[in-house]
C-alpha cells in the first residue's frame, strides 16, 4: 500500500476497502469525493428500501444508498461509526452508507478474480471481482450498475 | 486564429439576434403595420449580416444578402412599393438567408438551387421593369446608365460598406436635364453626419474638413438645426451635421479616402453635382417618400421628410454659391461636442446609456447559485437568532428582518437579470409553421400572443422543445387539409394559436388550433391495436385524449417527415415533467384541440409553506395554497368505504392526507387533529391536504433531485432548510393524482402517464 504508483505494463489502482456487515467491499479511490460522517437523512417516499433518503452536501442535494441493503443483507441502523462515502458515478454524486472505512488498497489487476457463480442476482450484478489480498477476500463494488436506473417517472 | 474563431462565435452570436429582427420586422410589415422604420430596422439586419460575412470572407452568404439588400433598400427608398405580398417574399428569402447563416457556421447545408431561385425572385422584385418612379430611374444604378451626372456611380452598391445609399430623388428628370450642362462635373457634394462616436475617438470634423479642403476649394455649410437648448444638451452626443461643396477633379474615390479613419463612425452621402443639402440630409435621415421634384432645384424645406427638425432648417446650398458658414476649422471646432437627441439620430447609434452588456450566462448562474446559499444562510441565521431566544423588538433581530428583505431584493433583481420575454423562442416559431404548412400541403396560419411574458431562462431554453413539437402536431394531426376544410365549411387557412399567460406563478403556454379535434375512436384503437392499453378498459373522453401522451403512440397514417415518428407526445410530456411542469389537451371534436403547458416561472426559487407530516418536513409551493384552516369536526364528512370530504363553504373537497399519500404512514389520523390546505392543481381542482402542522412560510432555493438521483412521485424538487437539512417540495398535482390512482377503480398502470 505504501508502493509508489508505477505506470508499468500491469497498471497499479487505489481502491478504498470498507466494511458492510462482515464483509469487506472496495471501490475505485478515483471515484470517491469524499468520506463524511453519518447525519440523518430525509427519507424520500415511493423509493426502495435501500435508499435511505437525501442529505445537504454543501447546498447539493445527496441521495444515500444504503449499500447493505442494496447488496440483499439485512438493514443495520446507522450508528456514530457509520460513514457516508460519497462517489460518483457517471454524472451523478451518491453517498453510499457503509459501516467502516478499512484501509486503501494499491492493488494490479492481475490480483482480480472474477466474481463466482453464486446465486445471487444483486451480488453477481453489482460486484466486478474479487481481490484476494492478505488474506482478505474483498469485493470491488461496481458503481455504474448499483445505482438505480434513472427512470422516467410514471411511465 | 483563436481571435478570429472568437470574433466569429461573436459574429454568430449577432446574426441570431439579426436574425430575429429582421423576421419580426417582416412579420410586422406583412400585417401591415411597419413603418419606415421597421423597413429601416430590417434593412440594417441584413445589411449587418452581409457586413460581416463580407469580413470572414463568406461569399454565399454575402452574395445572397447582397441582393436581399438591394431590394430592401430599394423598398427603403420606396421605389418598390412595401407590400404584403412583398413582405411575403422577403420572409422566405430571410428563412434562406438564416440557412445561409447556419451553413457558414457549420450547421447543416443550403439547398443552393432554391437559394438562386430565391435571389432571382428578389431581383425580379427590384428590376427597373416593375415600373418605379420616375425618379427611380436615376437611381436605378444596375442597369440603365445614369442618365445624368447626378446618378450614383454604378458601383456604388457594391462599394457601400456603410449603409448609406444613393437616391438622386431630389431632382425631377426634367429639371435635372435641364441643369445638366451647368452643372460642372467636378462639383461634388459631400454630406457629413457624425455620430457621437467620432468625437469618442478623438475625431474632429474640422480635420475632416480641413482634409476636403486639400482636394479643392470647400464651401462648407453647418446644420445646427438639431442642436437643443442648453439645458437639455447632451455634451457627449453629435448633433451638428455639415454639407461640404467640394470642387474637385479627383473624384468620388479620393474623398471617400479622407474618410477613412472615421468610417463607421459618421454617415457620409457623396454625390456628384449639386445635391441639395436637405435633400442629402433626409437621406441620411431615412426619410420615408421621395421628396417633391422640385424640392431639390426650388430648395423647398418642408415636403421633404418625417424627421422635420433637420430637414426644414438647412441653408439651400443649390445653385447659388451658398455663403460661406463654416469653413474656418475654427468656427466649426466650437461644435464637436454638440449631441443629437436619439430621436432625431435615427440611425443605429448605441446611445450613452441604452448600451447592452453581453455577460457569460455562467457568471449570472454563479452569481445566482451563491444568493441562492445566501438565503440558505440567512434563514440559518434567523434560525439560530431564534433559538437564543432573543426578542424581535432587539436590534439584533431588526437588523435580521433588514437582511432579509435585502437578501430577497437581491435575489429578485439577480433573477431579474435572467427573466427574458418568450419572444426569443416565439420568433422561431412562424417559420416553422411556414415549413410544416408546406411540407404537409395544410395552409395554416399563425397567431401568437403574450410573446412579452417573462419567464427565467433556464425555462426559456427548454421551452423551444416543447412549443415545436407541439406546433408541429398541431399543424400536421390537428388542421386538416384545405379541401377538408373547405367540405367542413371553415375557412381553408387553419389558425394554430401560441399564447402564453402567467397563471398562478407559473407560465402557461397554450397551442391552440381550428382543426378537427381528435379522433377518440381512433386513438382508442390505435392505443389497444399496440398493446397500450386493454381493449375493455372503459375510459372518459378525457382519458382517451391523454393516450396520445403514452410512449410509442403515433396517430399519423403515413409516417410523415415533420411528425409521427413515435417519439411524439411522450417525449414532450417527460421533458416537461422533468422541469416540474405539467401538459394537458383538451379537444372539441370538429372544433380543435388546445396543448396546455405549464412551467414554473423560474427553477431557481420558491415561495412555500413549511409543513411537518408524519414527523417528515415538506414544503407546499404557497403558489397552489388557496387557504389553511383548522378543520372542525363537523365539516369532515366520510364519503365510501375509506375517502372524506371536507366542506368548504358550501362545496366538498376530497380530503388528502399526505402522509399517507407519500407513503410515509399507512393510517392517517383525524384530519381534525392537524391542519388542512386547501390546495389547487394546475387543471383547478381542489384537493384538502391534511398536513400535523404548519411552520411557516418561506422562500426556498430549489434543488433538483435528478441532478444525483431521479425524478419521485410526489415531489417536485428539493431545498436546504435553514437547520441545514434538506427538505422536500410537495408536488401537489401529483399528490392529487395518487390518491386518485388509489380509488377503487382499477387502472392499467400504462394510463397512469395520462393523468
Amino acid at each position: 500500500m505504501s508502493d509508489p504508483i508505477h505506470v508499468a505494463s500491469t497498471e497499479r489502482r487505489e481502491l478504498i476497502s470498507f466494511r458492510v456487515g462482515q464483509q469487506e467491499y472496495c471501490v475505485n479511490i478515483m471515484a470517491v469525493r469524499e468520506i463524511r460522517g453519518w447525519s440523518p437523512a430525509t427519507s424520500l417516499p415511493q423509493s426502495p428500501g435501500y435508499m435511505r433518503g437525501v442529505i445537504n452536501l454543501r447546498g447539493a442535494v445527496l441521495p444515500i444508498m444504503d449499500l447493505a441493503a442494496r447488496l440483499g443483507m439485512p438493514m443495520v441502523e446507522p450508528n456514530v461509526r457509520s460513514v457516508i462515502i460519497v462517489v460518483q458515478a457517471g454524472d451523478r454524486m451518491v453517498g453510499l452508507l457503509v459501516d467502516a472505512v478499512s484501509d486503501i488498497l494499491s492493488i494490479t489487476d492481475d490480483l482480480v478474480q472474477p466474481t463466482p457463480d453464486v446465486a445471487c442476482d444483486s451480488v453477481r450484478s453489482f460486484v466486478r471481482g474479487i481481490i484476494s489480498i492478505e488474506g482478505r477476500m474483498i469485493s470491488e463494488v461496481s458503481l455504474d450498475r448499483i445505482l438505480p436506473e434513472r427512470e422516467a417517472m410514471a411511465a | 486564429m483563436d481571435e478570429l474563431e472568437a470574433i466569429k462565435v461573436t459574429f454568430f452570436q449577432e446574426c441570431e439576434e439579426l436574425l430575429a429582427d429582421l423576421e419580426g420586422g417582416l412579420l410586422a410589415m406583412q400585417e401591415g403595420v411597419g413603418d419606415i422604420e421597421t423597413v429601416n430596422a430590417v434593412f440594417r439586419a441584413v445589411h449587418s449580416i452581409k457586413g460581416g460575412a463580407g469580413a470572414f470572407g463568406l461569399e454565399p452568404l454575402v452574395r445572397f444578402a447582397h441582393v436581399f439588400e438591394t431590394l430592401l433598400d430599394a423598398v427603403r427608398s420606396g421605389e418598390v412599393p412595401n407590400t404584403v405580398d412583398l413582405a411575403a417574399v422577403m420572409l422566405r428569402a430571410s428563412d434562406v438567408l438564416a440557412d445561409h447563416v447556419s451553413a457558414a457556421r457549420g450547421l447543416g447545408d443550403v439547398d443552393m438551387a432554391a437559394s438562386a431561385a430565391m435571389a432571382d425572385e428578389l431581383k425580379a422584385w427590384t428590376d427597373p421593369s416593375a415600373a418605379p418612379p420616375p425618379a427611380a430611374v436615376a437611381a436605378e444604378t444596375v442597369d440603365a446608365p445614369p442618365p445624368a451626372p447626378v446618378a450614383a456611380d454604378p458601383d456604388a452598391l457594391d462599394d457601400d460598406d456603410l449603409g448609406f445609399d444613393f437616391q438622386p430623388m431630389t431632382i425631377s428628370i426634367d429639371a435635372q436635364a435641364a441643369d445638366a450642362e451647368l452643372i460642372p462635373t467636378n462639383v461634388w457634394t459631400v454630406s457629413i453626419r457624425p455620430k457621437s462616436d467620432l468625437y469618442r475617438k478623438a475625431n474632429e470634423t474640422a480635420l475632416l474638413l480641413r482634409e476636403l479642403s486639400r482636394l479643392g476649394p470647400i464651401v462648407a455649410t453647418m446644420d445646427d438645426s438639431a442642436l437643443p437648448t442648453l439645458e437639455f444638451l447632451d455634451a457627449e452626443a453629435a448633433y451638428v451635421t455639415w454639407s461640404v461643396r467640394v470642387e474637385t477633379d479627383d473624384g468620388e474615390e479620393a474623398i471617400r479616402e479622407v474618410f477613412e479613419f472615421v468610417d463607421g463612425d459618421c454617415e457620409l452621402d457623396i454625390v456628384r453635382g449639386e445635391a441639395p443639402v436637405e435633400a442629402a440630409l433626409a437621406n441620411l435621415l431615412s426619410a420615408i417618400e421621395p421628396p417633391a421634384p422640385q424640392a431639390a432645384v426650388q430648395a423647398a424645406p418642408e415636403p421633404v421628410a418625417e424627421p422635420a427638425p433637420v430637414a426644414s432648417a438647412p441653408e439651400p446650398v443649390a445653385e447659388a454659391p451658398p455663403p460661406v458658414v463654416a469653413a474656418a476649422p475654427a468656427a466649426v471646432a466650437a461644435a464637436p461636442a454638440a449631441a443629437a437627441p436619439a430621436k432625431v439620430t435615427q440611425a443605429d447609434v448605441p446611445g450613452p446609456g441604452q448600451s447592452v452588456i453581453r455577460v457569460d450566462p455562467e457568471r449570472i448562474d454563479r452569481l445566482i447559485d451563491l444568493v441562492g446559499e445566501l438565503v440558505i444562510n440567512q434563514a440559518m441565521l434567523a434560525q439560530r437568532v431564534g433559538e437564543y431566544g432573543i426578542a424581535p423588538s432587539s436590534n439584533l433581530a431588526m437588523g435580521l428582518d433588514e437582511l432579509e428583505q435585502l437578501t430577497r431584493e437581491i435575489q429578485d433583481s439577480v433573477m431579474a437579470i435572467r427573466a427574458q420575454p418568450v419572444k426569443s423562442v416565439f420568433q422561431r416559431m412562424p417559420r416553422l409553421v411556414r415549413e410544416v404548412a408546406n411540407m404537409t400541403g395544410k395552409q395554416a396560419r399563425l397567431v401568437m400572443d403574450g410573446e412579452n411574458t417573462e419567464v427565467d431562462k433556464t425555462v426559456i431554453e427548454r421551452l423551444s422543445d416543447p412549443i415545436t413539437h407541439m406546433l408541429r402536431n398541431a399543424i400536421d394531426h390537428g388542421l386538416e387539409s384545405p379541401e377538408e376544410r373547405r367540405a367542413a365549411g371553415k375557412n381553408p387557412e387553419g389558425v394554430v394559436r401560441l399564447a402564453a399567460l402567467h397563471r398562478s406563478g407559473r407560465i402557461v403556454i397554450e397551442v391552440q388550433d381550428d382543426g378537427k379535434g381528435i379522433n377518440r375512436e381512433r386513438v382508442f384503437s390505435i392505443a389497444v391495436k399496440k398493446g397500450l392499453i386493454s381493449p375493455d378498459v372503459q375510459l372518459t373522453d378525457e382519458e382517451i385524449d391523454n393516450l396520445i401522451f403514452l410512449p410509442g403512440f403515433s396517430t399519423a397514417d403515413k409516417i410523415s417527415d415533420v411528425s409521427g415518428r413515435g417519439v411524439g407526445m411522450d417525449v414532450v410530456k417527460r421533458s416537461v415533467q422533468a422541469l416540474g411542469g405539467r401538459i394537458s389537451i383538451t379537444s372539441r371534436p370538429g372544433l380543435g384541440s388546445t396543448f396546455t403547458l405549464s412551467l414554473p416561472l423560474t427553477l431557481a426559487v420558491l415561495d412555500g409553506m413549511v409543513v411537518d407530516v408524519a414527523g417528515e418536513t415538506l414544503v407546499v409551493p404557497l403558489a397552489a395554497i388557496v387557504e389553511s384552516l383548522r378543520p372542525k369536526a363537523e365539516e369532515v364528512r366520510p364519503l365510501g368505504p375509506v375517502g372524506s370530504v371536507l366542506a368548504v363553504r358550501d362545496s366538498f373537497v376530497p380530503l388528502i392526507d399526505v402522509g399517507l399519500a407519500l407513503g410515509y404512514r399507512n393510517t392517517s389520523p383525524s384530519p381534525t387533529e392537524g391542519v388542512v390546505l386547501l390546495v389547487e392543481g394546475e387543471d383547478g381542482s381542489r384537493a384538502a391536504l391534511v398536513a400535523d402542522a404548519i411552520h411557516g412560510q418561506r422562500q426556498v432555493v430549489i434543488k433538483s433531485l435528478e441532478q444525483n438521483y431521479q425524478q419521485v412521485e410526489g415531489v417536485a424538487a428539493a431545498t436546504i432548510l435553514g437547520d441545514g437539512r434538506v427538505a422536500l417540495i410537495l408536488d401537489v398535482d401529483a399528490v392529487i393524482n395518487l390518491r386518485r390512482r388509489e380509488s377503487p377503480r382499477p387502472t392499467e398502470p400504462s394510463l397512469i402517464a395520462a393523468e
